[in-house]
C-alpha cells in the first residue's frame, strides 16, 4: 500500500493495520453449505406435499402439480450446491488467485 | 382460494407454509452466528475481510437491489405500463452495471477504500468526504425505515399481524444477524435469499403462464386489455411521450438509462460495498458483471407477472384499496399458488425485505463508523473499538431505523418517496464522480461545491414541485427533471471551481483518476482481464449488454 503514504493531510487511520490482520481471520464456513442444506430441507417439505396434493389444490395451479415440480426442482438446486461443494471443498484453488490485480499486502485470498 | 374474508389479500397458509418460514429464520439466525467466529478486526465485519469469491459478491449485489419494493414494484410497472418496464432492467440497469465493473472499479478496489465517501475523500477533500457521508449515512436510515415499514405493510395484508408486531421482529431478526455476523452475514443471506425469492417467484410465473396459455396465450389477452398492443413494445412508441410509460428515446436513454441509473449503480455504497468484499481485483470487476446477467432475466418473474395480472385479476389497477397495482404479486400468490409453494413465496417476500433492510444497515454502519466516528470524532483508536462501534451503530440504526419506519407511514406512495431521495442523493453524487474521475485537473473544492450545489438544486427542485410553484406530469417526470438538473448543475458548478482554484500534484491522485496510474490501477491492470478467457470482465461485460439489446428485439 505504497501509494497511501505520499498522501500529505489524509491519514489513513489504522489502514495497514487491519489489512494485515484481514487474511487470517477471514475463514467462513462456506455458503454453499447453507443454500445446499436449506434448498434440500425445502425441496423434501415441498414433494413430500406434491406428492400428497389433493385435486383442490391442483387445480389451484391450474392443473400443474406445482409443489412436486417445484420440490424437485429445489432438491435439485440443493443437491447442486451440495455436489460443488463436495467436488471442489472450501479451499479455493490457486488459480483463482491474481497476483497482479492483487499485489497488495494481505495473501492471495482463502475463502 | 375462499377469501372472502375481511380482507381480501388474506392468504390461507397452513402449518407447513410456517413451518418453512420458521426453517428460513431459523438458517438466517444461524449465518449470523457462524459468521461471528470468522470476525476478528473491523474489516472482517465491514468489508468480510475482502475475501468473498465473485459468484457470491455477485449475487449478494444484484440481491441488494432485489428488495420486496423492487420486486413489488416492478410487476406493479409491468401490469400499468406493460413491456417499457423492461426499460429499467435492460437499459437503467446492465449498461450502468457494466460500467462499474470494467470502469470504475479499479479505482474503487484498488485505491484500498472501504467506502464510497472515502474515495471523495482522497481524491477531493474532507468537506466533501464529510457532505457525503452525512447524506449517505441519512438516506440509508430513512430507506431501511421504508423497507422495515413496507415489510410490515405487505405482513398485516397477506398474513394479518399487526404493523407494530412486524416492525419488531423484522428488525429484530435483521439486528440480530447483522450485529453478530456484519457483512458476511449480510451477503450470505443475501445469496440465500437470491434463490428462495425465485423459488417463490417462478411458480407464480409458470402457474400463471398455464392460466393464460402461455406467452402467446399472455400477448393476446393483453392485447385485448385496456393496455393494448402498446404494451407490447419497447421502443416503437418512443418517438414522442405518447406511450403508457410517459417518455420519449431522449428521457429513457438519457434520463432513465444515463443519470438515473449510473447514479444509482456505480455510487451507491449499499452495492459497491459487495464488490469491495471481493477477494481480488479481478473478483471485484466481476461482481456487477456477474450480477448483470441475473439482471436481465428476472423480469421473466416480475414483469411477466405484473402482465399475467392485468389480465387474470378482476378489477386490478384500483386507485386504493386491496386491488393497487403494487399488490399485483400478492393477489397472483392468492389466486394461483397451493400451500406448500406458497410458504416458500411468502418467505420469498419477507426475506427480500430483510436483505434490502440489511443492505441499508450494513452500508450505514461502514459509514458511520469508518468516515464519520474514525474520521472525525475518535481517531487512532485500536482495532477492537472500532468494531465495538460498528456493533453500537448497528444498533443504533436500526432503532433509527424504526422510527423512520412510522415517518414513512405518513407518506401515501412509499416508492415515489424513495424515487425522490434517489434523484437527490446519487444524480448529484455521480456527476462529482464522473469528473474527478476521468479529469485530473478537478480540483478539491470544486468537488465539494459541485456535489452540494448538485444536490441543492434538485432539492431545491422537489420542494417547489410539493409547494405547486412548478408543475410536472407525473412524480417520476419529476425525478428526472430532478436527477437531470443535479447532474447538470454538478458537472458546470466543477468546471467552474477548478478554473479558479489549483488543483492537486499528480502523485497525490495516483490510482484515484483515469490516466494517473498507481501501482493497482496501471492501464495493464485495468485492460488485461484475467488469466483465462471466462474470467475476463470486458469480455463478460460486452456480452452483458449485447444480450440486453438482443433480448429487446423481440419487443421492440
Amino acid at each position: 500500500m505504497s501509494q497511501e503514504s505520499d498522501r500529505p493531510g489524509d491519514e489513513q487511520p489504522a489502514e495497514g493495520a487491519d489489512q494485515e490482520k484481514v487474511s487470517a481471520a477471514a475463514r467462513l464456513f462456506d455458503v454453499r453449505r447453507v443454500i445446499g442444506g436449506l434448498f434440500v430441507v425445502y425441496g423434501l417439505i415441498v414433494t413430500l406435499l406434491g406428492l400428497f396434493d389433493d385435486s383442490a389444490d391442483i387445480d389451484k395451479a391450474q392443473g400443474v402439480r406445482i409443489n412436486l415440480w417445484m420440490g424437485l426442482a429445489m432438491l435439485a438446486l440443493g443437491g447442486f450446491f451440495l455436489l460443488w461443494l463436495r467436488l471442489s471443498p472450501t479451499e479455493v484453488p490457486a488459480t483463482e488467485a491474481d497476483p497482479e490485480a492483487d499485489a497488495g499486502p494481505r495473501k492471495a485470498a482463502g475463502t | 382460494m375462499e377469501t372472502l374474508a375481511a380482507e381480501a389479500l388474506r392468504l390461507d397458509l397452513d402449518v407447513i407454509d410456517y413451518l418453512i418460514l420458521a426453517i428460513y429464520f431459523a438458517t438466517v439466525l444461524g449465518v449470523g452466528f457462524a459468521a461471528r467466529r470468522a470476525i476478528r478486526t473491523s474489516a472482517d465485519f465491514f468489508l468480510s475481510g475482502r475475501s468473498m469469491p465473485a459468484w457470491v459478491t455477485g449475487l449478494a449485489f444484484v440481491s441488494a437491489n432485489l428488495g420486496a419494493l423492487e420486486i413489488i414494484g416492478m410487476a406493479a410497472n409491468g401490469a400499468q405500463y406493460g413491456l417499457m418496464t423492461l426499460h429499467y432492467y435492460w437499459i437503467g440497469a446492465v449498461p450502468a452495471m457494466v460500467f462499474l465493473g470494467i470502469v470504475m472499479m479499479p479505482f474503487y478496489y484498488g485505491s484500498k477504500v472501504r467506502s464510497v465517501p472515502e474515495f471523495l475523500r482522497l481524491r477531493f477533500n474532507r468537506p466533501t468526504h464529510l457532505f457525503n457521508a452525512l447524506s449517505f449515512a441519512t438516506a440509508q436510515v430513512l430507506i431501511a425505515g421504508v423497507n422495515l415499514y413496507a415489510l410490515a405493510l405487505v405482513l398485516d395484508a397477506l398474513l394479518g399481524w399487526p404493523l407494530w408486531v412486524s416492525i419488531v421482529i423484522g428488525a429484530a431478526i435483521v439486528l440480530t444477524y447483522i450485529g453478530i455476523g456484519g457483512l458476511s452475514s449480510a451477503i450470505y443471506n443475501e445469496v440465500l435469499q437470491f434463490f428462495v425469492i425465485l423459488a417463490g417467484l417462478i411458480p407464480i410465473t409458470i402457474v400463471g403462464l398455464v392460466k393464460v396459455g402461455g406467452i402467446d396465450g399472455l400477448f393476446a389477452a393483453v392485447r385485448d386489455s385496456d393496455l393494448g398492443d402498446a404494451a407490447l413494445h419497447t421502443w416503437q412508441g418512443t418517438a414522442s411521450s405518447a406511450n403508457p410509460l410517459g417518455a420519449n428515446w431522449i428521457g429513457i436513454v438519457f434520463g432513465l438509462g444515463f443519470v438515473l441509473s449510473f447514479g444509482y449503480w456505480t455510487t451507491n455504497f449499499a452495492e459497491v460495498q459487495r464488490a469491495l468484499s471481493a477477494k481480488n481485483m479481478s473478483a471485484a470487476r466481476r461482481t456487477p458483471i456477474i450480477g448483470a446477467f441475473p439482471k436481465l432475466l428476472i423480469p421473466a418473474v416480475t414483469v411477466i407477472p405484473g402482465l399475467i395480472a392485468i389480465v387474470t385479476v378482476k378489477g386490478l389497477g384500483a386507485d386504493e384499496g386491496d386491488y393497487v397495482y403494487n399488490n399485483a404479486i400478492p393477489l397472483l400468490m392468492r389466486d394461483l399458488l397451493p400451500n406448500g409453494v406458497l410458504g416458500v413465496a411468502v418467505t420469498g417476500l419477507i426475506a427480500s425485505f430483510m436483505a434490502g433492510m440489511a443492505a441499508n444497515v450494513s452500508g450505514f454502519n461502514t459509514v458511520f463508523t469508518y468516515d464519520i466516528w474514525q474520521t472525525y470524532i475518535r481517531r487512532d483508536r485500536s482495532d477492537e473499538y472500532y468494531l465495538r462501534i460498528g456493533r453500537v451503530a448497528t444498533v443504533g440504526g436500526i432503532i433509527i431505523g424504526i422510527g423512520t419506519a412510522f415517518i414513512a407511514a405518513g407518506f401515501s406512495n412509499i416508492m415515489n418517496y424513495i424515487q425522490a431521495l434517489f434523484s437527490l442523493f446519487n444524480a448529484p453524487l455521480f456527476a462529482t464522480f464522473i469528473v474527478g474521475m476521468f479529469w485530473k485537473r478537478m480540483t478539491a473544492w470544486a468537488g465539494f461545491w459541485s456535489l452540494l450545489l448538485g444536490t441543492a438544486s434538485s432539492l431545491t427542485l422537489y420542494l417547489l414541485y410539493l409547494a405547486d410553484a412548478v408543475t410536472f406530469n407525473s412524480d417520476l417526470e419529476e425525478s428526472f427533471w430532478g436527477a437531470g438538473l443535479a447532474f447538470v448543475t454538478a458537472v458546470v458548478v466543477a468546471v467552474a471551481v477548478t478554473l479558479i482554484t489549483e488543483s492537486k500534484p499528480d502523485d497525490e491522485l495516483r490510482g484515484l483518476v483515469y490516466g494517473l496510474g498507481g501501482p493497482t490501477t496501471s492501464g495493464e491492470v485495468i485492460l488485461a482481464g484475467d488469466k483465462v478467457w471466462w474470467r475476463n470482465p470486458v469480455l463478460l461485460g460486452g456480452i452483458a449488454v449485447a444480450l440486453a439489446f438482443l433480448l429487446y428485439i423481440p419487443v421492440w
